[in-house]
């Protein structure tokens, strides 16, 4: 039915077929007709398939219904297509679509790998002469079972029925070509349904070696194939076709995958262990040796904890009873935990914090964060203090973090730290914008107070005498400072005897 | 807020009718089965179903009880089963469905009970679903059947085939089953508001959208009527990531990003009522104080809202000292609209304000520094540090996730030390697991490690992504992907997509699309579609699709027609578009003189994507 198309479909513009000829005034009324017809087309459909056999299909047939899609390939089957809308072109790029006249052609051009066996040549062969497509099922099938037929469409014109949603029978693509110019006519139709019907037909009717062998070559039949084993979860052909391919990577993870699907902790520990003899790229299978250390540690852990909790001697695990197992945890969800209920343990133990951040390589800046973040939690003060504690060569302590201040409080401040822990942060945060925000933020009244005093700016603070409480402590400071300034300015004249206590008392406002 | 730019702009078609069609296919199909019948249909079914047709219809047809079906983690699965004489499934297509179903009806044939099963795959139903009923003997027990719903319009000028897995099928697997469902939804659209004038499109799949629509054209016979949408623009989503990767700031997009719209109806929590129910609310044009702020940049909705509450206290206000007969009228004629706007309003204001709260609460503004510091490529370093700490403290897997692979597409690729040390932390913070993720990112080239030398690209480039060579596929794993390279620096400069940062910006009063993203950056997306409109082609953007790695047409069709309808122009979404996207469309339209209608796969965003790309479950 397509063959018969002449040139117009280069020449599209020289239809005769002319946009505008009636309803143009009656539109809504026209519209109206048009859902209607659309619906009644459907009704129209009730009509069977043309060939409904008991050979066996790729089943598409079904009910009268049939194929409800409306998108008017319906009418494609009754061939009375007269007045055709005048096309719109195809487009030719880079890859041309097969075009039906020298489908031979683009099929080479889009199947180059294929030129290694001498099979491509007799593709072109087969499909230019159509008269060979004829006879063929005859040639190979006694006539009894001829009989079955009622059509014998070319391998181009199945694929131009499958993408319709017809009734089709692959049963007569019997030799390899036949089958592989199934396939190759199904890419280059580019509907996934289709290329996936074939691929099942091909897979129920070729050894696996051979299919392998021929969709290496055909990437897309190929990523077609692996999402249809993927979706039907058939993984042992699945592994097997990534093996033959030569895969790895994508084997390996289809292999590691399947813990997730192992519900039993022990058993899933097991099977990580079979799993770090996979050959995964080299970063993968640390992460992988981490993954079964990190599970086995966990078992072990909550064997442990949950004895000790029911037991009711811990009085971490009364005070603050474990809400879930940390079994399947992440890793740093597990450092977490450790932090919150083994801080003080030795490092030789499983479960203390230190052994796992060595055994995990855990980053200074990562154990940091954590452990700050638990012991906040629990009001542990001290705990979070001695983090940031570090002596210089002289033996003065001073503060520092591997993370900057500022985030130090906003983790402080998310864990309900009070106002008096969380300024001495504050006070920390070097940059004097952010300092003043977070501090207002955080009601940090002497930081603000201070800030405002190393500014010299007697305006805003001023202003904020306004917003702490009257009577108050910080209003007290504030009054005190101001009267600095005055004293100041009163006794500016004689401000030059440079006495260095004076000095420190007194503040050259700048406003 | 009034952007008072071209007036002339066209009118809309009526999508209204594709629902009516849709309706009557539904209806149709129910009296396929004569007699009572239980619906069983997939969760993820339930919504479309929503606005196609209420309970009563189905009732009428005979449908006695409906049951929701969720069948996690496996994908999408409609369906539909028996108690009486009949029953029906759904199914929004997958092989999976094999999985449910055998168990359903076998568990039956031992319980020895006679029920007649017919499940009706939507939009489209496929070889390997039915192959799979086959494999499990049920075939012929249970019948199947169509269910043609393309189109779903979700507002006046927003069309939704609702198929989130056309994203992961397309861009990940490879599949291209969805290739025909896009082609024939377009057909539908030409069909009923054709004939197009011309056709634009970048990508892959849209290149193999049109062709299917050709094709489907050809094989159908078309009456001529007048055209009410002239120009089509096709892309593939992976065109560009960059813009859903960003958070969204325009009112509409944002309330997607937190409270997640589906279907075009969002629920609100116990934080934004304030009170002790949810409520679940329709946003669209129909919602006028919603249809002033949705485009908008969310600084000014406040400011918006509360000058609409004031206006509105006025109006109540006007009753004092009214007579009774003006009462009478008021109360009549007025007070419903106003209580009306009184609800969406206090509706959208508590909407903002639990926005508000949740955005502080998790460091908005530096989150955005950090992706404005990315588009401009500008402190790359403390971004990586930024990234790093949002690991390290487990702030959130998705957030995580989607910064890093803004880094690798707006840097084209990690650099190999951090890529390693950046995968660790992640793996560490949220579980090994994500090893599965990371590499379905590397495939679908969300995230990727820079090559050691770029040599590839030039191969790359030369051969596509078609490469059926054998000595090419074993090149690299890269090859067998889909993954592109993306050149986004290139792209941001030629296009002019990150204007200069030291410029004021006023967002209250927008110059272009930039305004989407507080001024720091022109959607890539929206910009080809302004640019290709602009030439009517892509002569002159030779660089920028070489950049984009080709893939890009022009069709001219016969219909010259000059009408309003040119003014009218489809844009197309293959793989799912944002509402910042639409929001931008919109802009430019005003701008331009155009109507843009946006027919997407599916509404998407950052958390949509990258969950789909998730792979640490079973």
């Amino acid at each position: 039915m397509m063959k018969s198309k002449p040139d117009e479909e280069d020449y599209w513009n020289s239809s005769k077929f002319k946009a505008f000829t009636f309803d143009d005034e009656d539109d809504e009324f026209s519209r109206l007709k048009e859902s209607k017809q659309a619906v009644n087309s459907i009704r129209g459909l009730v009509e069977e398939d043309d060939d409904e056999d008991d050979v066996e299909k790729v089943s598409w047939s079904g009910e009268p219904v049939g194929s409800i899609s409306w998108s008017v390939r319906e009418t494609a089957a009754s061939n009375h297509r007269t007045d055709r809308e005048p096309a719109f072109p195809k487009i030719n790029t880079e890859t041309p679509p097969l075009s039906r006249s020298h489908s031979g052609y683009s099929l080479s051009s889009l199947f180059k790998g294929k030129t290694k066996g001498g099979n491509f040549q007799s593709i072109t062969d087969t499909l230019s002469d159509s008269s060979v497509r004829l006879y063929a099922p005859e040639l190979r099938k006694p006539k009894s079972e001829y009989k079955d037929y009622v059509s014998d469409w070319s391998p181009e014109e199945t694929v131009h029925r499958m993408k319709q949603g017809k009734s089709v029978s692959l049963e007569k693509f019997r030799s390899l070509q036949d089958k592989l110019l199934l396939l190759d006519f199904s890419v280059a139709a580019h509907d996934g349904n289709v290329i996936t019907a074939v691929l099942i037909y091909l897979k129920r009717t070729l050894s696996k070696e051979v299919l392998f062998r021929e969709l290496e070559s055909r990437q897309t039949a190929l990523r077609h194939f692996i999402h249809y084993l993927t979706e039907t979860r058939d993984q042992k052909l699945l592994l097997e076709l990534l093996r033959a391919l030569g895969r790895t990577e994508d084997m390996v993870l289809l292999q590691y995958k399947e813990h997730l699907s192992i519900a039993d902790e022990n058993k899933r520990r097991d099977f990580l262990k079979s799993c770090l003899s996979l050959p995964f790229p080299a970063d993968d299978s640390a992460h992988v040796q981490d993954h079964y250390t990190l599970l086995e540690r966990q078992i072990i852990i909550e064997a442990t904890d949950g004895q000790a909790e029911r037991g009711g001697k811990v009085e971490m695990f009364h005070k603050f009873p474990r809400r879930a197992s940390i079994v399947n945890m992440p890793l740093i969800t597990t450092l977490y935990y450790c932090c919150f209920y083994h801080y003080e343990e030795p490092e030789g133990s499983f479960s203390s914090p230190l052994n796992i951040r060595h055994t995990f390589r855990i980053s200074e800046k990562q154990f940091f964060v954590t452990a700050l973040a638990a012991r906040a939690k629990l009001k542990a003060w001290s705990d979070v203090d001695a983090l940031f504690t570090c002596r210089n060569w002289l033996g003065f302590t001073r503060k520092r973090s591997p993370v900057t201040f500022s985030r130090v409080v906003d983790i402080l401040q998310k864990n309900s730290a009070p106002t008096q822990v969380l300024q001495d942060y504050v006070a920390l945060v070097d940059d004097v914008t952010l300092r003043i925000s977070l501090a207002q933020k955080l009601k940090c009244h002497d930081i603000i107070i201070n800030t405002y005093r190393d500014l010299k700016d007697r305006q805003l603070l001023l202003g904020y005498r306004g917003k702490v409480e009257i009577g108050s402590a910080e209003e007290r400071k504030i009054i005190e400072l101001l009267d600095n300034q005055v004293r100041s300015s009163s006794s500016s004249s004689s401000s030059s005897s440079c006495d260095f206590l004076f000095l420190l008392q007194q503040i050259r406002w700048k406003n | 807020m009034a952007h008072s730019a071209r007036r002339d702009s066209p009118e809309l078609p009526d999508f209204s009718l594709l629902k009516r069609l849709a309706r009557d296919q539904l209806i149709y199909l129910l009296e396929q089965l004569p007699g009572k019948k239980d619906l069983f249909i997939d969760a993820d079914l339930m919504s479309p179903l929503d606005r196609i047709a209420n309970v009563s219809t189905l009732k009428q047809h005979e449908v006695d009880k409906l049951y929701k079906v969720e069948y996690k983690p496996i994908v999408s699965i409609i369906l539909a089963l028996a108690s009486k004489l009949s029953g029906m499934f759904f199914h929004i297509a997958s092989c999976c469905i094999s999985l449910v179903v055998p168990d359903v009806a076998n568990a039956d044939k031992a319980a020895g009970r006679f029920r007649r099963y017919k499940i009706i795959f939507t939009p489209q139903k496929f070889y390997a679903c039915e192959a799979v009923l086959e494999e499990q003997g049920i075939f012929g027990d249970v019948t199947t059947d169509e269910w043609a719903f393309y189109l779903l319009p979700l507002d006046d000028d927003i069309i939704s085939l609702e198929l989130p897995e056309f994203f992961r099928d397309n861009f990940l697997a490879g599949d291209q089953r969805w290739v025909r469902t896009a082609g024939s939804a377009l057909h539908l659209l030409h069909t009923v508001y054709g004939p197009f004038s011309k056709i634009h499109g970048i990508g892959r799949f849209s290149k193999m959208a049109y062709e299917s629509w050709r094709e489907q054209v050809e094989e159908g016979e078309t009456k001529a009527r007048q055209a009410e949408i002239g120009k089509v623009f096709l892309i593939d989503r992976d065109v560009d990531y960059v813009t859903p990767l960003c958070s969204q700031v325009v009112y509409e997009g944002l309330v997607d990003d937190i409270f997640r719209i589906k279907c075009g109806c969002v629920e609100f929590g116990t934080d934004v009522t304030s009170s002790d129910k949810r409520v679940k609310v329709m946003l669209n044009s129909q919602d006028k104080v919603f249809d002033e702020i949705r485009n908008e940049h969310f600084s000014n909705v406040f400011g918006f809202l509360s000058q609409k509450a004031k206006n509105l206290q006025t109006a109540y206000d006007k009753r004092r000292g009214m007579d009774i007969q003006q009462i009478k009228t008021f109360v009549s004629e007025e007070l419903k609209g106003l209580k009306q706007e009184h609800r969406l309003l206090s509706l959208h204001i508590g909407a903002s304000e639990s926005m508000m709260k949740k955005k502080t609460k998790q460091d908005f503004q530096e989150l955005l520094k950090t992706e404005h510091s990315l588009l401009e490529g500008f402190e790359i370093r403390e971004c990586i540090t930024f990234i790093e700490e949002h690991i390290n403290r487990q702030v959130s897997m998705i957030e995580s996730l989607r910064l890093l692979c803004l880094l690798s597409i707006t840097e084209n690729g990690l650099l190999p030390k951090d890529y390693r040390s950046l995968k660790a932390q992640y793996l560490q913070s949220y579980g090994v697991d994500h090893l599965l993720t990371f590499a379905n990112l590397k495939q679908s080239g969300l995230l990727v490690e820079q090559q050691p030398g770029e040599t590839l690209t030039v191969m790359e480039s030369k051969v596509g992504k078609l490469v059926n060579d054998k000595a090419a596929g074993k090149l690299t794993d890269a090859f067998s992907s889909l993954a592109k390279k993306s050149h986004f620096r290139a792209l941001s400069k030629k296009l002019n997509l990150v204007p200069k940062s030291d410029e004021e910006y006023d967002l209250r009063v927008p110059r272009d699309m930039a305004y989407i993203f507080s001024g720091a950056y022109v959607p890539l997306s929206c910009k080809l579609v302004e640019q290709v409109l602009e030439r009517d082609g892509w002569t002159g953007l030779e660089e920028v699709t070489r950049l984009l790695n080709g893939h890009e047409f022009s069709v001219t069709g016969s219909s010259r027609a000059k009408n309003d309808a040119q003014r009218i122009v489809l844009v197309m979404f293959l793989g799912g578009c944002t509402f910042s996207e639409i929001s931008a469309l919109r802009f430019l339209g005003r701008e331009r003189g155009y109507k843009f209608i946006v027919v997407t796969t599916a509404i998407t965003n950052s958390s949509r994507l990258i969950e789909t790309l998730l792979d640490n479950h079973a």
